[in-house]
C-alpha cells in the first residue's frame, strides 16, 4: 500500500501561517491562581457538579459526572477550594455552568491518580471504563467521548485504525510539536486502541508540511511494523475525518453515515496520547496543548494549559496583545469560534488560541457572485455552495435540503477561496440549522 | 514552573475595543473579482500587442474606444440604475476588449462604441449585471453588429491592409491547401480576419497565463477544440485542412477567452465538459453546413442559453451519495 503523497478529491491550499510557533518547544503554562472549569466540554449530557463551595479539591480529582451514556466526567486541574459556581461562556459560545477553583499552589495530585496496570493485563471493558472515567473527549476540536466512539466502533468491526495528526488548519502546531517531542507517548495511545478494538494494523496520518513529526514518528516506530506513518499531501481539510479515511483507505464514508460505516476508527493524536496518560499514569484529561499564536500576540507559543485557565491569563504570559486585538478564534482560523471576552475557559477541545490584529478581523467587502466555480470544484463534499447560499440567502430551506446542504462538513473551504468574498460556509450553516430545526418541529 | 503561581498583582489584559464576532471561516484567500479580471486583462495584452502590429495604430484606436465606451456605458448605467458603482472591477474593460478583438481591424470607431454599449447596457446590466448575464457580452453584441452592418462585419483586410478573404472563407468555397496562407503564417497570425483573433501563437501565451494563474479550466478550451477537430473530420473536411480550421478563424479565442466565460457557461465540472462538447459540434456544423464560414460565436451563444439546463443535469453526486 502506498504511505505517502496520500489525498483526496477537492479542497484548497491555504497558506499555513504556521511558523510563528512551528518551532516552539511545548512549555507548561504558569499555574493559573482561579480555573473555571466548564461541566461540559464535549458532545452530548452535561455534567453534574460533585462538589460543592467550600470543598478542598485535588489535581485530577472528579467533580462533574453524569450519568448519560453520551458524556464524560470532568476533573480539577488544580489543587485548591472550590469558591462556587459560575455560568460562562464556553469558547463555543454556549452559556455553561463552571466550578470555579482558586488553586493552592501546591499541586497536590488525587489519590485516584495512580497507573492502571500493565496493558497486557487489562480487559477490554477495564481499557473503556479507564477511558471514560478519564474523561477524555476527542481533543482534536469535535469533542465527542472517546470510549462511546471506541465501543461503538468494536461493534461495528472496524478493521482500520488511523490517528490524525494532519492538522491541516493554518497556525496550528499543537499535534506537530507533540509528534515532535513524545512520539511514544501516541505510539502507546494507538497500541492500547488497537489492543481494545482488536486491529492489528494501524496508521498515524501526518500532513507532509510536518517533517520532523513523521521522522521522529518513524525513528520511534523503527522496530514496530503493526503501526505505519503515512504522509499525506498538504492540503485544506485534509484532517476532517471523512477526507482523511478517503485519502488513506480509500473508503468513502456514505452520506450521513460515520467512519464506522466504512470499518475505520479516526481519532486525533492528542487523544491518542491522553489515553496512553489515563492507563500510565492514570491521570485525568485535565490539561492539553495548546498554540497561542497570531499577529495579534506579544510571543506566540505552544503551551501545555490547565483546564479552565481563562484566555486572559494565558494572553498574559504569552506577552499580551500586540497592538489591538480585532478576533480571538479558539480553534482553527477556518473551523474554530469568535470569543467576545476574555474570561472564557480553555477546555479539552481548544486546539489553538488565534488572535487577528484590527486589520486582518476587518470585515471584507461582499461583491456579487460571478460564478466562476471554484466553490465547487474546491468543495471537499462535491456539493454547489454558491447555489445553497443564494437558497439560504432566501429562506428556501428545503430547496437547500434538496441540494444535499444537510452533507456540508461546514470547512470553510469555499468562503476562504471565493473571490467575490461571499459567506458561503456561513450561510450554509445558517441552512442546515434552519433545516435541523424544521425537522425537530415535525 | 510547577508549583509557581500566577501574581494576581500583574497588569491584566484588558479589552479596549469589543471583539470582532463572526461565523468561520476567518481569512480568505488574496483572490477578489477585480484581480481575476486583471489577469483576464493581462493575458490578453499579448494579443493586443500583435493585434497592433499587424494592423497597426487603427487596432488600438479601436480597442481603446471599445474599453472607454464599455467603461462608460457601465457607469452611467449602474448610476441611472441607482446600484452601486462597479466598473472597479475590471469587468467592463475586459467585455471592451473582447468586443474589439471581435471586430475587423478597419472597422469605424463608432461600431466599436455601439457594440460596447449593447453589450454593457443590453446584455449585461439589464440582466443584473456582472454575473447574472446569460448570454456573453461581446459575442452577443458581435451578433447584433453583424445583424444591423453586415457589410461592415465581414469586411475583413490582411495585415498589409489589402481586403481579402479569410482563411475560413477560402476553405468555404472549397479550395485546398495549395490557396491558404502558410501554417507558420497562421500561427503567428500573419492572416485576415478579426482584430484579436488570428494570432494562435499570442493568445496560446494569454491562454497558458490564465491556466497556470487558475483563472481558467482546462477542460472548455480542450473539449471544444477536440470535438470540433474530431466533427470537421466527421463531416467529411479533409485531415489536411484541420489544422488550418483550428488556427483559421475565431477557435482559439473564443475557445480559451469567451467559451470560458464564468457567468454564461456551467459552474459544475461535468456541465463544462458538456458545454464544450456542444459548442465544438456546433462550430463544426456552422462550418461545413451553415451558410456562413465562421461559426464559433454563435456556437458560444447558443450553448450559453443551454448553460442552466446543462446545470441542472450535471450538479456533482454528493460524496458518499448513492450511485
Amino acid at each position: 500500500m502506498r504511505l505517502d503523497n496520500l489525498t483526496f478529491k477537492g479542497g484548497v491550499l491555504v497558506k499555513d501561517r504556521k511558523d510563528f510557533t512551528r518551532d516552539k518547544a511545548i512549555e507548561k503554562a504558569a499555574e493559573p491562581s482561579i480555573v473555571r472549569i466548564p461541566l461540559q466540554q464535549h458532545v452530548g449530557a452535561p455534567c453534574k457538579a460533585l462538589v460543592k463551595k467550600g470543598d478542598k479539591v485535588k489535581v485530577g480529582q472528579k467533580i462533574g459526572d453524569s450519568e448519560a451514556t453520551l458524556s464524560v466526567p470532568v476533573h480539577s486541574s488544580v489543587s485548591g477550594e472550590v469558591i462556587g459556581i459560575e455560568k460562562l461562556y464556553n469558547p463555543e459560545g454556549l452559556r455553561v455552568d463552571c466550578i470555579v477553583i482558586e488553586s493552592d499552589g501546591l499541586n497536590e495530585m488525587h489519590e485516584s491518580v495512580e497507573p492502571k496496570g500493565n496493558l497486557e493485563d487489562l480487559t477490554g471493558e477495564e481499557i473503556l471504563a479507564i477511558v471514560r472515567e478519564a474523561g477524555i473527549a476527542g481533543m482534536g476540536g469535535a469533542g465527542f467521548p472517546l470510549h462511546i466512539k471506541l465501543s461503538t466502533s468494536l461493534e461495528a468491526e472496524v478493521d482500520t485504525i488511523i490517528i490524525n495528526g494532519s492538522e491541516c488548519e493554518p497556525y496550528l502546531n499543537s499535534d506537530d510539536r507533540y509528534m515532535q517531542e513524545c512520539p511514544e507517548k501516541v505510539i502507546y495511545g494507538t497500541q492500547v486502541i488497537m489492543k481494545y478494538l482488536g486491529v492489528d494494523e494501524s496508521y498515524i496520518a501526518v500532513e507532509d508540511n510536518k517533517p520532523n513529526a513523521i521522522s521522529s514518528l518513524k525513528e520511534a516506530l523503527k522496530d514496530n511494523d503493526k503501526i505505519k506513518v503515512a504522509s499525506l499531501k498538504t492540503k485544506f481539510p485534509q484532517g476532517e475525518s471523512y477526507r482523511l479515511v478517503d485519502a488513506v483507505t480509500g473508503r468513502k464514508v456514505p452520506q450521513g453515515g460515520r467512519t464506522k460505516d466504512v470499518k475505520t476508527f479516526v481519532t486525533n493524536v492528542l487523544t491518542a496520547a491522553a489515553v496512553r496518560d489515563a492507563i500510565v499514569e492514570g491521570k485525568p484529561l485535565y490539561e492539553r496543548v495548546v498554540t497561542v499564536t497570531g499577529n495579534g500576540v506579544k510571543e506566540p507559543k505552544n503551551l501545555l494549559i490547565k483546564v479552565g485557565t481563562s484566555v486572559a491569563d494565558i494572553i498574559e504570559q504569552c506577552g499580551g496583545f500586540n497592538g489591538t486585538p480585532g478576533k480571538i478564534i479558539a480553534g482553527g482560523p477556518m473551523t474554530g469560534n469568535t470569543l467576545f471576552t476574555l474570561d472564557t475557559p480553555v477546555t479539552k477541545e481548544v486546539t489553538g488560541i488565534i488572535v487577528l490584529t484590527e486589520e486582518e478581523a476587518a470585515p471584507v467587502k461582499t461583491t456579487p457572485c460571478i460564478k466562476c466555480g471554484k466553490c465547487v470544484e474546491a468543495c471537499p463534499v462535491y456539493l454547489m455552495p454558491n447555489v445553497i447560499q443564494a437558497l439560504s440567502l432566501k429562506d428556501r430551506y428545503d430547496d437547500a435540503e434538496e441540494y444535499n446542504a444537510l452533507s456540508c462538513v461546514k470547512c470553510g473551504t469555499c468562503s476562504y477561496i471565493c473571490p467575490a468574498k461571499r459567506p458561503l460556509t456561513e450561510a450554509i450553516a445558517h441552512a442546515k440549522r434552519e433545516i435541523r430545526a424544521k425537522r425537530k418541529n415535525s | 514552573m510547577e508549583g509557581k503561581v500566577k501574581d494576581p498583582n500583574r497588569d491584566k489584559v484588558v479589552l479596549d475595543k469589543p471583539l470582532t464576532m463572526s461565523l468561520a471561516p476567518h481569512i480568505r484567500s488574496c483572490d477578489t473579482t477585480r484581480r481575476l479580471m486583471l489577469d483576464v486583462i493581462i493575458a490578453m495584452v499579448p494579443a493586443i500587442i500583435g493585434s497592433v502590429y499587424f494592423y497597426g495604430l487603427q487596432a488600438l484606436v479601436l480597442i481603446l474606444t471599445s474599453v472607454a465606451s464599455a467603461v462608460v456605458a457601465e457607469a452611467l448605467i449602474q448610476k441611472l440604475f441607482k446600484k452601486d458603482i462597479q466598473i472597479g472591477d475590471l469587468s467592463a474593460v475586459v467585455t471592451g476588449i473582447l468586443l474589439a478583438f471581435n471586430l475587423p481591424a478597419n472597422a469605424p470607431w463608432w461600431i466599436a462604441v455601439f457594440g460596447s454599449a449593447f453589450a454593457i447596457i443590453i446584455v449585461k446590466e439589464f440582466f443584473g449585471g456582472i454575473g447574472s448575464n446569460f448570454m456573453n457580452p461581446a459575442l452577443a453584441a458581435r451578433a447584433a453588429l453583424v445583424a444591423s452592418w453586415p457589410s461592415i462585419m465581414a469586411t475583413y483586410i490582411n495585415p498589409d491592409g489589402i481586403t481579402s478573404a479569410t482563411p475560413l472563407a477560402v476553405m468555404k468555397g472549397g479550395a485546398g491547401v495549395e490557396s491558404l496562407p502558410s501554417l507558420t503564417r497562421m500561427f503567428i497570425g500573419d492572416i485576415g480576419g478579426s482584430l484579436g483573433e488570428t494570432s494562435a501563437l499570442l493568445l496560446l501565451i494569454g491562454a497558458a497565463y490564465l491556466l497556470i494563474r487558475q483563472v481558467i479550466n482546462w477542460r472548455i478550451p480542450v473539449f471544444y477544440i477536440g470535438t470540433t477537430a474530431i466533427m470537421l473530420l466527421l463531416l467529411g473536411v479533409s485531415g489536411d485542412l484541420i489544422i488550418y480550421q483550428i488556427l483559421g478563424g475565431g477557435l482559439i479565442l473564443g475557445a480559451f477567452f469567451m467559451a470560458t466565460d464564468y457567468s454564461t457557461t456551467p459552474i459544475t465540472p461535468l456541465g463544462k465538459i458538456v458545454f464544450a462538447i456542444g459548442c465544438g459540434v456546433l462550430t463544426a456544423l456552422i462550418r461545413v453546413k451553415g451558410g456562413m464560414p465562421e461559426g464559433v460565436s454563435y456556437s458560444i451563444l447558443l450553448m450559453n442559453i443551454m448553460t442552466p439546463i446543462i446545470e441542472r443535469f450535471t450538479r456533482p453526486r454528493v460524496f458518499g451519495g448513492a450511485k
